[in-house]
């Protein structure tokens, strides 16, 4: 549990703090500070600095989550293979052990800097942030950030990325999206993947899959695709270039697109404060 | 299983509150946490009992405020109580709603003693 897990707090997390807050003195001389400040105020603010390079260096970022062997490495493969003709890719892995999943990536001729987490569950910003130090962004057209295999953890991190993919592959369960609603809740995109497989996992029913995505208030696009047959690839990468054009578009006007891993009523609510 | 991250930056949060208010130590933080934060009460409670030690909150108490599900109707404008997995509109059914509640992860007050 939580004693197991090393995340750590790191060296942005420390100076804060905005000023002001309302006081309340008590008799036994304490004092009350009103402060409504989102927890993760630290990391969306590093976040917010990574979508400023993100944009500053014209590029699409796209952060994958899903659970562990759902296909994220090999999605990007197939695209790679699909798309490097067209686009300037790169990748950030994140993994809790092993170079594995960026060795996969360079075999593709694609840059990939890997990031191991060592027992930290999912990635934050600042991991992002040391990343891009590594990587020359000015040759990027898309960076696709693999998050670390997890269906709770990365949903609560902001990166700086533009958009969230999450996958579901069918192996998994059509109920997933129902279990795990905060992470189905921030996708941009819900991929269900290994769809070759649905010929022997009749368990697995697609339309069940999306109505439990529909439950969670969720109307963005639910998609099959298989990075083996390659089926889906078309209806995946024309969502995927009209984001591109799509984010192209919003930078000629000075906009940027932040997704939807922010918290709605916290908002409300600190701004009321 | 990253509430020990969240954790440590509420206290991250918290310190920097205790030294601009000049305060020896802190008694009580009470935090926001709606079910769609994706942080678990229980979870961070538990964290903050590890996290805590030798920090200016050493010895205080945490306290989280859960926050209920609602939303509101984009097609016919009713608010309603949800749960986490299940937001449609309870009187006409849609899925177009939108979330009024149940995500906070905030940081709500901090009590504090001057010696
Ligand atoms: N049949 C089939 N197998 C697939 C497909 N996509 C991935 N796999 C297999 O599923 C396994 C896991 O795939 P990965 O791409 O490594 O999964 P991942 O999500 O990157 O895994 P982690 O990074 O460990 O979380 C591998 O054996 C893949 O070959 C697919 O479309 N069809
Ligand atoms: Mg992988
Ligand atoms: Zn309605």
């Amino acid at each position: 549990m939580c004693d197991t897990c090393g995340c750590n707090i790191t060296e942005g997390n420390r100076h804060l703090v905005e000023e002001g807050g309302k006081h309340a003195h008590s008799e036994d001389g304490s004092v009350a500070v009103e402060v409504l400040q989102n927890l993760l105020s630290e990391n969306d603010h590093q976040a917010a600095h990574n979508r400023e390079h993100f944009d500053r260096h014209q590029l699409l970022a796209v952060n994958l989550m899903s659970s562990p062997g759902s296909g994220k490495t090999r999605l990007l493969e197939t695209t790679i293979d699909r798309l490097k003709a067209r686009y300037r890719i790169a990748v950030v892995e994140g993994d809790l052990e092993t170079e594995n999943d960026a060795e996969r990536i360079r075999e593709k001729g694609v840059e990939a800097v890997q990031i191991t987490t060592g027992t930290a569950c999912h990635l934050d910003a600042h991991m992002i942030h040391n990343a891009l130090h590594r990587m020359d962004l000015d040759q990027v057209d898309i960076l696709f950030i693999e998050n670390v295999g997890n269906l709770v953890c990365p949903a609560s991190f902001d990166l700086g990325q533009h958009l969230n993919i999450t996958l579901l592959s069918v192996t998994e369960g059509d109920d997933k999206p129902s279990k795990y609603p905060v992470i189905f809740r921030a996708a941009d995109l819900v991929l269900i993947t290994k769809s070759d497989l649905l010929a022997v996992m009749d368990e697995f029913s697609p339309e069940r899959a999306e109505q439990a995505v529909r439950q969670l208030a969720v109307e963005v696009p639910v998609t099959q695709t298989s990075a083996k047959s390659g089926e889906g690839f078309e209806t995946w990468l024309d969502w995927l270039e009209e984001q591109i054009e799509l984010q192209k578009a919003r930078r000629s006007q000075g906009e940027t697109r932040t997704p939807k891993l922010q918290p709605e009523g916290a908002k409300l609510h600190a701004g009321e404060g | 299983m990253h509430e020990l991250s969240v954790c440590q930056a509420m206290l991250a949060q918290v310190e920097a509150i205790a030294k601009r208010e000049q305060a020896s130590r802190v008694e009580r933080i009470v935090v926001r946490i709606g079910p769609l934060s994706g942080v678990v009460p229980e979870l961070l409670r538990q964290a903050f009992t590890i996290a805590r030690a030798g920090s200016v909150a050493a010895e205080a108490e945490l306290d989280t405020e859960l926050q209920q599900v609602r939303i509101r109707c984009r097609q016919c404008g009713a608010e309603c109580a949800a749960s986490s997995n299940r937001m449609i509109c309870c009187e006409c059914g849609d899925f177009r709603t939108q979330l009024i509640s149940g995500d906070e992860l905030l940081l709500a007050s901090v009590e504090l003693i001057r010696e």
